[in-house]
């Protein structure tokens, strides 16, 4: 197992334990915030985002490079039409199920076996999207 | 606003935040989600779209950091649970349709809640402001349309 392979999975454990953590890995939770009645994964994601805000802008400033090597690269992608049609299937696929691929991937975590019919469901959406773009 | 307080949601918030930053600080790596579905596709199919490089070189670190992200969970749960195990009421039609829609949606705008989210609006990314804008106010409207719905 190699340096980076650790790093992943002791961040992914962080990550898993934050989401259940933050109740996000129940799909009744996003639901409760879609619609309007709980305002607190807006407080999570802006939690989150700060922290990741500081290490992506800041430390830079005092690190030439990433500890284990490779380079800053803060996350850009190109704005296009297909930004805006996949997040607006995204959008409905959230509100129907209350899931995303982290907090579903979690979910598993907490004992909600049904999740796996949704990460079912992600793994063909994104088939159909890959074989339509082959 | 806050029903339950806002204790756990910035809690989860910040220990998400110092696993995406940790990541980040060691190998310049953006640790996000929705990626692995189409990369771990690429062990199964031989269509060109998913032997792409980017996705063979990261399609191992990436189920890494899945199986961390169950076992965090799951670490969650056996500790610091108010509830333990818990399971969803909602009916599977709707988590495997939504499902589906999310594989879709996130692969074809290459990001969700964590990549566009977490990753995208830290790096001040505009691309990525716009789909959070765009899949927060979809979800929204799908939340109002099957509630009229009674679905």
């Amino acid at each position: 197992m190699n340096q980076k392979n650790v790093v992943l999975f002791i961040a992914g454990i962080l990550f898993g334990f934050g989401l259940a953590f933050g109740g996000m890995s129940k799909p009744e939770t996003v639901l409760s915030f879609l619609s309007l009645e709980d305002y607190g994964l807006l407080v999570l994601m802006f939690s989150a985002t700060g922290v990741n805000f500081f290490a992506i802008n800041v430390i830079p400033r005092f690190m030439e490079k990433p500890l284990l090597g490779g380079e800053w690269k803060p996350r850009e992608r190109k704005f296009g039409k297909h930004t805006l049609i996949g997040s607006i299937i995204f959008g409905i696929g959230w509100g129907l199920s209350g899931q995303c691929p982290g907090s579903a991937i979690s979910s598993i975590g907490i004992g909600n076996l049904p999740v796996l019919v949704g990460i079912a469901g992600m793994f063909a959406g994104a088939y159909v999207m890959g074989r339509w773009f082959s | 606003m806050f029903p339950i307080g806002i204790n756990s949601y910035l809690n989860g918030g910040v220990v998400i935040g110092v696993a995406v930053s940790f990541v980040y600080i060691l190998t310049g790596t953006h640790a996000t989600q929705s990626s692995i579905f189409t990369t771990t596709l690429s062990y199964f199919t031989k269509l060109p779209f998913f032997q792409r490089q980017v996705y063979l070189d990261s399609r191992v670190w990436r189920l890494y950091f899945a199986s961390g992200v169950i076992l965090g969970a799951l670490v969650y749960t056996l500790t610091i649970s108010p509830d333990g195990f818990w399971v969803t009421g909602l009916p599977l039609w709707k988590l495997g349709l939504g499902g589906f829609l999310v594989g879709f949606g996130t692969r074809l705008s290459r990001g969700c809640t964590s990549g566009h989210g977490i990753s995208g609006l830290a790096s001040l990314s505009v691309t990525s402001l716009y789909a959070v804008i765009t899949f927060i106010g979809m979800g929204i409207i799908t939340v109002i349309v099957v509630r009229t719905a009674g679905l």
